[in-house]
């Protein structure tokens, strides 16, 4: 047999130990035992080192300031601002849910805001690839704070309309209402019963579905929000975050 | 809030657009940004070495040096830079803290040096993030070890007034306080050590004479031997009497190891004097005076080094289990295999497998008597790897031992399990602290009347005197939290208030059926003379009672749909400032609101700060559809 060589790396290619070995049955009968011994230890070995390479491959790196400042409402200083905020927090370049949750769970101490991150997040996520780039955050923005009320309230209907089928039925609401209250939390006054997010939902229709057929389309929708000053008022409300 | 996501606050904000169509209530003003000027660079010149950050970072944490005004006295006019004349080495690891939002403790530093920095630039030390503090905190605790040791030579100075049993005390902890207690020191010792001397001198053979079979000395000389004992029993008597009498806490005391083994040590000779001479009981007793050889346990309060071994053996517990488990798991399997491979030859002395457990146990230990050896080849092989495995097994744990010992010897036991215990306790308080921080500063703004239900059309003067207080990162998250809670209709509250309400609303059940009966009447008359005359006491009234009358307000209120009713209260004058002719319903309940909120400062307050929150003007509010206990709760904000 040969003499026994200090191993150093244990994942080497198995067709190295196949190769040229030529001596009797026995050392083969053991090379097959030692290998199937070292993947048995070592599973998952192969595919973790494969997985690390993908995370790392992961890396956005946004447009060109130029063509972002041309897309969007947004002056080039402005930019400049909310991508070192954007790279701050997310070094690779994109956020995905989980960090995306996290990091508007931080302004809701009290509630839970996860449920209610999870509908901005389909709704910020335009192109449903799973992940936010800073092009998706900074057209989301672009509309939230600098654009014209239709875009404004057509952005909320795609946020209200969780399977985007151009129609609000009360359940999306139901949903979307409960999400907002859980980020109140349990400490509230006064005590948040049961009925309270379904009391507001029917509130909500019967002020926006105008012919009574049980979901609000976009047009139903607009229409009752342009007639309602309070709405918009509060659209204007945020103009001057940046 | 953590402050690096300060920089996604205008992206939550922005996100509240989503809130707006489906809120019933106006929303409250933004706070603007008074002073918009671009963001700058500052320089920040620190012996020398200069650092150059955003003022927005710095602003990130307003009540550190560098995030609020106190920088400005460093502020250096000629060369426009602030100067601080510290250590540039450390103050690079407190930028950081403001660019990432994690403090690190950079391990090749002096811990002293450090925490000075850190007191200097107002960092509080709990905020050092999880993958330094462990290191933070163990060099911290040597530290302060270094300094009490050095304090407890110095310690030890008699205090004025004691008591006699006090001092008594004192003295038997500490025996090298007085010339009385080392002597009594002294003089126990000798005394345990001639008590365990005449024990072990008492079965010795000491022959009478030559040609007569050896008897122990004990039997020889009984009277000297029973008078030493007695002697010594006596002394120890005295003793822990004395230690009894003593003992601050005399449960206590006598609940401590050492008490027990005093006790164990003289027990078996009051016993022995009690029993007679029975031939039944005198085997029993024989065996009481093996519980003699305890008094060598009394050395421990002699002797430091035994306490510590007792407290290793006490603080290795898991690992000498561990030990006696994994030994008893393979004197089983190897006493089961060698019984087994010994069962054919003849004449073996592996009997059973018990029997054989004597073997294995000898040979793990390699000890090896060799009163039992196996006969057979595969008990000659099984034998071998059993004398094998056995140095393997208990090699292992014993060094764990070992260094615990030895790590013992050198710290006090005790106190390090009660600093263990105060470091999990911080460490717990820190997360509480980090989560609640955010959310009790929304709170105490609330309650200090700085967030004003303002609405949209609101005035401006009250914006400015509170931008003072509060950055304006703080500000606007209040603002956000604001907008949540209008969206939502319902009131962030701290714990307390909210188990108050809690109670209340269970309680308001019945009673809320009343007023709205009545009410329902139309005679406002008579709802008036009711709130008026329940106005009255509050002012009186402790703050729970109060808070009990303003929510049976609440229910009463609500039902006033529409109508005004000219109040000679505090509360009165909000509702004619309102100067609507519009439903009262969420307009009255958002005045009301405030006042709940407020219930922890004096009634007195009430009025003063109410009027700083006009009614939100509220035309489109909607009628709400169905009386009934659902709805004293919704309007009744």
């Amino acid at each position: 047999m040969s003499a026994p060589v200090k191993r150093t790396q244990w994942d080497e290619d198995p067709t190295l130990f196949r190769k040229d070995h030529g001596l009797s049955k026995k050392v083969l009968l053991n090379c097959c035992l030692v290998r199937w011994i070292i993947s048995w230890a070592s599973p998952n070995k192969k595919d973790s080192v494969e997985d690390e390479l993908e995370l790392s491959a992961v890396r956005h790196r946004p447009e060109a300031l130029e063509l972002l400042e041309a897309q969007t409402r947004f002056s080039r200083k402005e930019l400049q601002i909310l991508y070192r905020g954007f790279k701050n927090e997310c070094p690779s370049g994109v956020v995905n849910e989980d960090t995306f949750k996290e990091i508007y769970a931080q302004f809701f101490p009290q509630g839970d805001a996860s449920t209610y991150a999870h509908f901005l997040f389909n709704a910020f996520d335009t192109d449903h690839n799973g992940s936010v780039s800073f092009e998706d955050f900074v057209m989301g923005l672009s509309i939230l704070l600098r654009g014209t009320v239709q875009e404004k309230l057509n952005w909320a209907f795609n946020l209200y309309d969780i399977n985007k089928d151009g129609y609000i039925t009360k359940e999306e609401m139901l949903d979307i209402i409960k999400s907002i209250y859980d980020m109140m939390g349990k400490c509230t006054y006064p005590i948040l019963k049961e009925e309270t997010p379904r009391q507001h939902v029917e509130i909500f229709f019967q002020k926006m579905d105008k012919n009574r057929d049980g979901v609000v389309t976009i047009d139903e929708f607009i229409d009752c929000c342009q007639n309602d000053e309070n709405i918009m008022r509060s659209m204007q409300l945020f103009e001057n975050v940046i | 809030m953590a402050a690096g996501v300060a920089a996604w606050l205008p992206f939550a904000r922005a996100a509240a657009i989503g809130w707006m169509p489906v809120a019933n209530l106006p929303m409250p003003v933004a706070p603007t940004n008074k002073n918009k000027h671009q963001d700058e660079i500052i320089i920040l010149n620190v012996s020398g070495r200069r650092f150059q950050t955003w003022r927005n970072t710095l602003d990130r944490y307003p009540d550190t040096l560098l995030g609020s005004s106190e920088k400005e006295f460093f502020f250096n006019e000629e060369t426009r830079e602030y100067f601080f004349d510290r250590d540039p080495d450390l103050f690079r690891s407190i930028l950081n803290f403001y660019r990432t939002g994690k403090l690190h403790y950079p391990r090749y530093e002096c811990i002293s040096a450090y925490d000075e920095e850190l007191a200097f630039f107002g960092i509080i030390p709990e905020i050092i993030s999880d993958c330094c503090y462990e290191e933070y905190k163990d060099r911290k605790r040597e530290n302060i070890e270094r300094l009490m040791d050095d304090l407890e030579d110095n310690k030890d100075s008699k205090l004025p007034n004691m008591t006699f049993r006090e001092t008594m005390w004192r003295a038997f902890e500490n025996p090298h306080t007085s010339t009385m207690a080392l002597v009594f020191y002294y003089v126990t010792g000798f005394f345990i050590a001639i008590s365990v001397l005449t024990n072990v001198v008492e079965t010795v053979p000491c022959s009478y004479m030559p040609n007569q079979r050896d008897i122990p000395c004990g039997e020889r000389y009984t009277e000297a031997f029973f008078c030493m004992d007695t002697a010594c029993v006596m002394i120890f008597t005295v003793e822990y009497l004395m230690r009894l009498f003593a003992a601050p806490s005399r449960y206590r005391f006598m609940r401590s190891v050492m008490s027990i083994i005093d006790v164990v040590a003289i027990l078996p000779y009051y016993i022995g004097l009690v029993m007679t001479n029975n031939e039944d009981v005198s085997g029993a007793f024989v065996t009481l005076r093996v519980f003699r050889v305890f008094r060598i346990f009394k050395f421990s309060r002699h002797s430091q080094g035994l306490r510590i071994l007792g407290y290793t053996l006490k603080s290795c517990a898991s690992e000498l289990g561990f030990l006696l488990f994994s030994l008893t798991m393979a004197i089983i399997i190897f006493a089961t295999v060698m019984f087994y491979a010994e069962k054919g030859s003849s004449s073996s002395k592996f009997t059973s497998i018990p029997a054989s457990f004597w073997y294995t146990i000898v040979t793990m230990t390699t000890l090896g008597y060799g009163d039992m050896v196996p006969k057979t080849i595969a008990g000659k092989i099984f034998g071998s790897i059993c004398s094998l495995s056995g140095v393997l097994v208990i090699a292992l744990p014993v060094p764990v031992i070992v260094s615990n010992f030895s790590r013992i010897y050198h710290q006090n036991q005790r106190a390090d399990k009660r600093r263990a215990q105060k470091v999990q306790k911080a460490k717990l308080a820190r997360m509480r602290i980090s989560k609640n921080g955010s959310s009790s500063a929304f709170l105490h703004s609330k309650r200090n009347g700085l967030n004003q239900s303002l609405e949209l059309t609101g005035s401006l003067e009250e914006d400015q005197h509170l931008k003072k207080t509060t950055s304006l990162l703080e500000s606007q998250h209040h603002h956000l939290l604001h907008c949540l809670e209008k969206t939502t209709n319902h009131e962030f509250v701290d714990e307390r208030l909210y188990e108050q309400g809690y109670l209340q609303t269970a309680l308001q059940n019945f009673p809320s059926q009343s007023p709205s009966l009545s009410s329902e009447e139309g005679i406002t008359g008579t709802c008036c003379s009711r709130r008026t005359k329940k106005n009255i006491p509050p002012l009186s009234a402790t703050n729970t009672h109060s808070h009990t009358h303003n929510l049976q307000e609440l229910s009463a209120l609500h039902i006033q749909c529409g109508e005004q009713h000219p109040l000679n209260t505090s509360r009165s004058s909000l509702n004619l400032m309102s100067d609507e002719s519009g439903s009262l319903n969420c307009k009255s309940s958002g005045l009301v609101t405030t006042a709940i909120i407020s219930i922890p400062t004096p009634p007195s307050n009430n009025s003063r700060a109410n009027p700083d929150a006009p009614p939100p003007a509220n035309p489109d509010a909607p009628p709400l559809p169905n009386p009934g206990t659902d709805v004293v709760r919704i309007s009744a904000l």
